[in-house]
């Protein structure tokens, strides 16, 4: 099939043309330079760079934090969008409104309020420190970042999804004898399993790249609490710009790698809701 | 509420327990009250913990004021131009098939996958001292990177897709046939696309410029990494907030990070009020 346009509309070349051009010119070949700068590199030092301790440690750092803090969002993140979408509780209405805060909230602002929270003397932190427990300027500081950067992602994919299933097909499910638990398990988990799958692969891509909230209540020592974009950052201003550039490629290629994944449960998760529908329109005749 | 009504009229295996619905609320409001709440409220606290006199004197130093002015600065060039790109890209990808357009919108979100400092880098590795596209600029006197074109380079990157992403789904269900109508009774295209096409997707177009404003003005990690952290010069509110923080300078820095988290509930509140008062004139997944 040659470029063609499903309607007689005008404007499809003036309107490709500028969305390529402005794409290839702010997107495209910014990013390709950074594959540009590391291919100047030789394999072997592109391997010393990757492999050198303080880069395994920062991309460790980043994939666990991030993949630990996903996982608790995806828990957390599912209870508040169950909340929300089941029950009904004064200030509901502000609590949704309020998920949205962390895509809103300048990172930075977020890093330093949640240093302030949790570090020794803070409102929370207070109480903490007797107990022993650190938050602020340790890895567990990361986690709480990440958690609060990624709830969002989850709630607000989970949401929708929770509110389009069919109260019919729990309603089936129970006539037939099964109990809430079971209900649950069986019937609205599996329905549910592709949104959360996709609220959690974003939420750890995000947490994956997350800087400004982070390097506030990281505390940012090598080895134990230095995240890899920070890494780029100090290489940068070393002046090491092989170093920067060869951490940076690394961490573009995973993203591209979660980008594809995300988009393959994005489409597992729209074809389930397709079928979820077209299983329960004959029952319900059309959907308002 | 159906789960209320529902819950009345059969039996308790399509709901919850009343003191496992308490419990479950419970949770989320504390998860919600810990990790979205806290952290907000002690933005504003610690900003006024000195007295409004110090808050007053913070905001009104010359420092503060020329990033308040920066930051408006490069948030007014990079929401139009994206808004501009995001009109071009739905109308060519809502409005007409043609092949790789599945590439394309993957291409457009592209920016979101990015870590923010990986964004501003790939304009360091371009236009920096030895960048490899420096040779483009070095017969002018325009300096890029440390100046305020790599501040508005970075911010058009990390916003790039906000508007696209929510006109594109928007266009789509509203598919092609009031245009149609409007050529059939003798418009031109400019005529059918300012009468005809912007006004069906005005609120779903201030949306869009509502959250690419709020990141605009909030970007942290990608406009540190070009700005050089110049006092008074090259500094965003968020640089700003970070510049003082790591001085110590508490209240200031909580100051100035107020009033970003003031922008950032001004963008809330007017999200929701048009989620509530135009969701059927916004796309399918912010229809409440």
């Amino acid at each position: 099939m040659p470029l063609s346009s499903r309607s007689a509309l005008p404007g499809f070349h003036l309107a490709l043309g500028y969305t390529l051009v402005y794409l290839s010119l702010i997107v495209l070949i910014p990013l390709a330079g950074v594959f540009f700068k590391a291919a100047e590199l030789s394999l072997a030092e592109i391997w010393a760079i990757l492999s050198s301790e303080r880069v395994l440690g920062a991309l460790k750092l980043s994939f666990g934090t991030a993949l630990i803090a996903a996982a608790l969002n995806a828990v957390f993140g599912t209870l508040v969008a169950w909340v929300l979408v089941r029950y009904d509780f004064p200030g509901k209405r502000l609590f949704d409104a309020m998920i949205d805060l962390p895509f809103a909230l300048p990172t930075a602002v977020a890093g330093i309020s949640l240093t302030a929270l949790y570090a020794g003397n803070g409102w929370i932190g207070q109480w903490l420190e007797p107990l022993g427990i650190k938050i602020a300027f340790t890895p567990v500081g990361i986690i709480i970042a990440l958690l609060f950067i990624g709830l969002p992602f989850v709630v607000r994919t989970v949401e929708p999804v929770l509110r389009d299933t069919e109260k019919e097909l729990e309603e089936a499910s129970a006539s037939l004898g099964a109990n809430r638990w079971q209900t649950i398990r069986l019937v609205l988990f599996p329905s549910l399993l592709p949104s959360l799958l996709t609220g959690f692969a974003l939420a750890f891509a995000r947490g994956v790249g997350e800087y400004g909230s982070v390097i506030f209540i990281a505390g940012n020592l090598p080895y134990v609490s230095e995240i890899a974009p920070l890494l780029i950052v100090i290489r940068l201003e070393e002046f090491d710009y092989a170093g920067a550039t060869v951490v940076a490629a690394a961490m573009l290629v995973i993203a591209f790698v979660m980008l594809l994944v995300i988009n393959g449960l994005q489409a597992w998760s729209n074809r389930h809701k397709v079928r979820n529908q077209s299983l329960a329109l004959p029952v319900q005749g059309g959907k308002p | 509420m159906s789960a209320v009504l529902s819950g009345k009229a059969s039996h308790s295996a399509v709901t919850e327990s009343a003191s496992v619905r308490r419990l479950l609320i419970a949770g989320a409001l504390l998860f919600l009250l810990l990790f979205l709440l806290l952290p907000l409220m002690s933005v504003f606290f610690e900003a006024l913990r000195n007295g409004i006199g110090t808050y007053v004197e913070a905001l009104t130093e010359p420092d503060a004021i020329a990033a308040i002015k920066l930051t408006l600065f490069a948030a007014g060039i990079a929401v139009p131009l994206n808004l501009v790109f995001g009109v071009a890209a739905a109308w060519a990808v809502a409005k007409f098939e043609f092949r790789g357009k599945t590439l394309l919108t993957t291409l457009i979100d592209l920016p979101f996958s990015v870590s923010p400092v990986v964004s501003g880098l790939i304009y360091v590795l371009m236009f920096g001292a030895s960048g490899w596209a420096a040779g483009l600029i070095a017969d002018t006197n325009i300096q890029i990177i440390f100046a305020l074109p790599g501040i508005v380079l970075a911010t058009i990157f990390v916003t790039f897709p906000f508007v696209a992403r929510e006109l594109i789904p928007l266009m789509q269900e509203q598919g092609t046939d009031d245009e149609q109508a409007a050529l059939s009774l003798g418009a031109n295209g400019w005529q059918t696309f300012w009468h005809v096409t912007l006004p069906n997707v005005r609120w779903g177009l201030l949306y869009g410029v509502l959250l690419c404003n709020a990141r605009a003005m909030g970007e942290f990690g990608a406009v540190s990494v070009v700005s050089g952290h110049i006092r008074g010069e090259t500094n965003t509110m968020p640089l700003h907030v970070e510049i003082l923080y790591n001085e110590y300078n508490f209240a200031a820095a909580f100051a100035m990070a107020s009033v970003l988290a003031s922008l950032a509930l001004l963008t809330l509140g007017l999200k929701s009020l048009l989620e509530t008062r135009h969701g059927e004139a916004l796309s399918q997944s912010h229809k409440h």
